[in-house]
């Protein structure tokens, strides 16, 4: 790789990095011009609609499509047998892992059984999407229903039921972690808290739904897909391999995504390979968008396991040793493999030393929703576990609970720090850089703690109850593989970019155009930014994993800084003079002190190319044109804490939020307005998760709570202002010194809840070891310690 | 769901294998209508099937895909239009009651060259990031503001409360709308 953009920096001048730069793509999705799957209309579109099991489990025992076949309007069923052989197997298996033993995955249509509600069966083409739900209505499908298999803990009984008969099991995986000797931590541990903690499931729940518009153009033999995706490229991979296209035959294109979170990254849906098939079949374009009763059980679903988990500490509450068993819901299929119990595990040690840890975790098939990353993937149940630990300590030894952190905080000096595991990159868990400490007291200043017993003092004179919470979280982001950006200036000045990542709303047109604008000196306005497809750009996995910035962010730099460098070289031949003596400034390359001689980058894009004459071979490649890649060797770590003050009704169950800070720290910062509309955007996804957001499903495996009615999106009302602040210590894993941002705001919420609640309630001794709760499901908890504290009291 | 709520199997019954028995007859589809409406000023004539939702028809008919859908029973709000004046859920009309109404939807604002003060508001304070329900957000406080000229926070969130976002967290667009108020108060831009 060429010179690290940061390494120059020092000579250029840095207008946009770091400014809140205002977004170059809201004018358009202000005025409705925005591209979304279902805002592409090729002519002659015809439109699916998808059968879904309504049974959790059972076996199919026929299908009869006849009269579907038969309604006007409709153009075909298709049912597994109507598939061809490549699209009968079960889809891919995406990201194996050795502990993985029955990496059992989803079928494009159900062959013989159906493992979830919601799991599709068949599929109809038809002129309309109203036509094709008619006819929906005319399959018949015989059901042999089976006994399904909802709870967690009962699914790994030796008398359950089997998600999958051949597996003999719904254990799929069992997975050991080990730092130092824990049993020995243990045993000489002056005191050992132990606690069991449950945490439900929840959904992403995007504004937009997913969709997938194909297009076969069978002269051309093209196949163009428009898919809600996070992971364009990697759909165009498997798509070409499925159907035995060349991949320059396909072309993935994940134009604008109305929110992904991550389970809009997934190789692959059902529909995202019976769509593109069924255009294939009749040679018309085919669009399926998913509707929102849909999405609540077709759509990956995150967040269930149950840890017991023990803390070992000392006299003084230094961390000993820390255990964990769980058990992770994988769902009815596992095609995501390990990455969430592995992140859970991962994370959960957090900003602290633990000189003994045991970790340690069963993944295990249930006949519900697939499950795969949701922001936090995991993250928010380490966090979870290990802060309701560390507030567990505090309360058993009477212990400040800032305090108690700050006795096991991994220092500034001590980075890199290797924490013994491995992460879900398969590298080993070292944490670049992080200032612990400095987070911590900056957060304490912002919730004015020092002033906190008093105040909580007042609150209870009022008889109000009045809590403060805090959390802090270690964030793993900016993984591997790698990613790629070409950046090209055009004989008219202005700058395009390709990038090989698909956005969601990150801001990605603007924060890397940012980026592109300081190293080539230009307006950032004259940067245009392609995102999300295929045919732009070939190489690359995804945006997921809080990793575009970083990674992506970084081949955006170092392409940039090649063709600033090309644009030098081919000056330097054209101006006569040595790349030294030249300085690029406004867009224009000057001889330094001859104000008379320069070039605007667009005259140099034009000598770049020519019509006659030959390329010197310094010049390397025609244009101005430049791609590369980034590939980080490992992850990069941000971290931050959260504190709040939280009011709790006794009487309803409500909760009030009277405080909310943040403090954050991810490096350097690209464009604070955008970083800050993340972690604002993440704490009210949190929050969610915290209080309001549960999927509910009866001991049949149906989801109760399948509408906006039921399911519960924290609104204005909900959310309150988030006071934000960052600590910056730069990542030294690549030159632009970045870390990722997308998940800060949502893993420590439920954390910072449950402590706030603990600190209100705590005349009743009540410990919150669950996520998420409710109001009605806090007023019990409320009622039954207030029940055995009155018992505690009465027998004197 | 197009035609219907989808009904749900609760119950496992051993008996009732064919869960999916086809009805005989389907009640009659077809049923077209006329109808006329103005949409952002400009006057529409067109035949629709009876059971074809508003959003539906903006959208796939008149092809103005600004207008979003988001849940289609009426919660998230990214389908709200200004139908006479009032903000109203598109997903929960269909295109034959909106038979002789006046309608604005998001394409009736500003343009990305010459933005909606409004629209301004939401780019400067950062009111979106997906921009997917930012529509429905611009119409049902374009309504609001109308009414409500000098809002109070309270006020503010209270209407807001009617969309959802999953995105933003809502204080960059609590922010614009404050904002948007005093700009569209002093005239500016209007």
């Amino acid at each position: 790789m060429n010179e690290r953009p940061g390494e120059s920096r020092e000579s250029m001048v840095t207008r946009y990095f770091g400014e809140p730069i205002k977004r170059n793509e809201d004018p358009r999705l202000l005025t409705g011009r925005g591209t979304f799957v279902d805002d592409i209309r090729p002519p002659g579109l015809l439109h699916a609609a998808f059968l879904r099991s309504p049974f959790a489990h059972a076996r199919i025992l026929s299908i009869r499509t006849e009269k579907a076949r038969a309604l006007p309007g409709v153009v075909a069923v298709y049912t597994h047998a109507d598939l061809p052989p490549a699209l009968q197997e079960p889809l891919p298996k995406l990201i194996p892992h050795p502990a993985l033993i029955h990496h059992k995955t989803q079928y494009a249509l159900a062959p013989d059984k159906v493992r979830h509600v919601g799991e599709p069966i068949a599929v109809v083409i038809a002129e309309n999407r109203y036509v094709a739900e008619d006819a929906l209505e005319l399959i018949e499908v015989e059901y042999d229903p089976l006994p399904p298999v909802v709870d967690l803990e009962q699914a790994i009984q030796p008398d359950a039921p089997l998600v999958h008969e051949d597996a003999g099991t719904n254990v799929c995986a069992h997975y050991t972690q080990r730092v130092g000797n824990v049993e020995e931590a243990f045993a000489k541990a002056a005191y050992v808290f132990t606690e069991r903690f449950v945490i439900d499931r929840g959904t992403a729940a995007p504004m937009e739904c997913r969709g997938v518009v194909a297009q076969w153009e069978p002269k051309m033999r093209q196949l163009t897909v428009w898919d809600s995706t996070q992971a364009p490229i990697p759909i165009r991979n498997g798509l070409a391999r499925l159907f035995g296209l060349p991949q320059s035959s396909v072309r993935v294109i994940a134009p604008d995504i109305g929110g992904g979170f991550g389970p809009k990254i997934m190789m692959f849906y059902p529909e995202e390979v019976v769509v593109p098939f069924a255009a294939m079949q009749l040679e018309r374009p085919v669009k399926w968008i998913e509707d929102r009763l849909e999405n609540f059980v077709a759509m990956n679903q995150e967040r269930e396991q149950i840890h017991e988990a023990s803390i070992a500490v000392d006299k003084e509450g230094r961390i000993l040793g820390v255990k964990t068993v769980f058990l992770y819901d994988a769902g009815a299929y596992i095609p995501y493999g390990l990455i969430v119990p592995i992140v859970a595990s991962t994370t959960l040690p957090g900003p602290y030393k633990i000189p003994n840890y045991h970790c340690e975790f069963r993944a295990v098939f249930t006949n519900k929703t697939i499950v795969s990353p949701y922001r936090g993937a995991g993250r928010p149940h380490g966090v979870f576990v290990m802060e309701r630990l560390m507030d567990r300590v505090a309360r058993e030894l009477n212990l400040d609970r800032a305090e108690v952190r700050r006795r096991n905080f991994i220092q500034p000096d001590e980075f890199p720090y290797d924490v013994g595991l491995i992460y879900q990159d398969n590298a080993p868990l070292i944490y670049d850089s992080g200032n612990y400490p400095a987070c911590l007291e900056k957060a304490l200043e912002m919730i004015g703690y020092d002033r906190w017993p008093s105040e909580r003092e007042r609150y209870r004179r009022e008889g109000r109850y009045v809590g403060l919470g805090l959390a802090c979280y270690v964030e793993g982001s900016g993984i591997g593989p790698y990613e790629g950006c070409r950046v090209t200036v055009e004989p008219s000045g202005k700058v395009y970019a390709a990038t090989s990542v698909g956005t969601q709303g990150q801001g990605h047109f603007t924060s890397f155009a940012q980026i592109i604008a300081d190293i080539l000196s230009v307006p950032v306005e004259d940067v245009t930014i392609t995102t999300g497809d295929s045919g732009a750009f070939s190489w690359g996995t995804g945006t997921f994993a809080s990793r575009a910035a970083v990674v992506a962010g970084n081949a955006v730099a170092l392409a940039a800084q090649a063709v600033r460098e090309k644009a030098l070289r081919v000056a330097a031949t054209l101006l006569e003079a040595r790349v030294e003596d030249l300085e690029l400034r406004d867009g224009r390359v000057f001889v330094r002190g001859v104000p008379g001689r320069s070039l605007s980058l667009g005259e140099i894009a034009v000598a770049a190319n020519p019509l006659r004459g030959t390329i010197p071979e310094e010049w390397e490649q025609p244009g101005l044109e430049a791609t590369r890649y980034f590939a980080p060797p490992r992850g990069t770590f941000s971290n931050g804490v959260h504190a709040a003050i939280l009011e709790v009704d006794i009487h309803t169950g409500m909760i009030n939020i009277l405080k909310y800070v943040v403090v954050h720290d991810c490096g350097r910062i690209i464009n604070p307005m955008i970083l800050d509309g993340q972690i604002r955007g993440g704490v009210a996804q949190g929050i969610g998760n915290a209080f309001y957001e549960k999927l509910v499903y009866d001991e049949n495996g149906q989801l109760l709570t399948r509408t906006f009615m039921d399911y519960l999106l924290p609104t204005a009302m909900e959310v309150p202002e988030v006071e934000i602040a960052h600590v910056e210590t730069p990542s030294p894993l690549n030159p632009l010194g970045v870390k990722g941002a997308g998940e800060a705001g949502t893993i420590p919420v439920p954390a910072v809840f449950a402590s706030a609640i603990d600190d209100a309630l705590a005349e009743f001794s009540v410990r919150i070891t669950e996520m998420p709760l409710s109001p009605n499901r806090l007023l019990e908890i409320i009622r039954t310690a207030r029940e055995r504290s009155k018992e505690a009291k009465s027998p004197r | 769901m197009k035609r219907r709520a989808q009904t749900n199997a609760s119950r496992r019954t051993p008996q009732a294998r064919r869960s999916k028995q086809a009805k005989v007859s389907l009640p009659p589809l077809w049923t077209r209508k006329e109808i006329r409406l103005r949409v952002n000023g400009v006057e529409y004539t067109s035949t629709v099937d009876v059971r074809m939702t508003l959003v539906d028809f903006l959208r796939h008919e008149l092809g103005l895909t600004g207008t979003h859908v988001g849940c289609e029973h009426g919660v998230c709000g990214a389908c709200t239009i200004l139908l006479d004046g009032q903000a109203v859920r598109s997903c929960l009309l269909f295109a034959v009651q909106a038979d002789g109404a006046e309608i604005t939807t998001v394409e009736g604002l500003g343009t990305p060259e010459r933005l909606h003060p409004l629209q301004e508001a939401f780019r400067d304070h950062h009111a979106l990031q997906c921009g997917f329900c930012t529509p429905g957000f611009l119409m049902s406080t374009l309504a609001f503001l109308r009414e409500n000229p000098e809002p109070s926070d309270e006020q503010i969130r209270e209407v807001l409360a009617g969309n959802l976002c999953r995105c933003t967290g809502y204080q960059g667009i609590i922010d614009a709308v404050r904002d948007a108020a005093q700009r569209l108060r002093s005239g500016y831009g209007a």
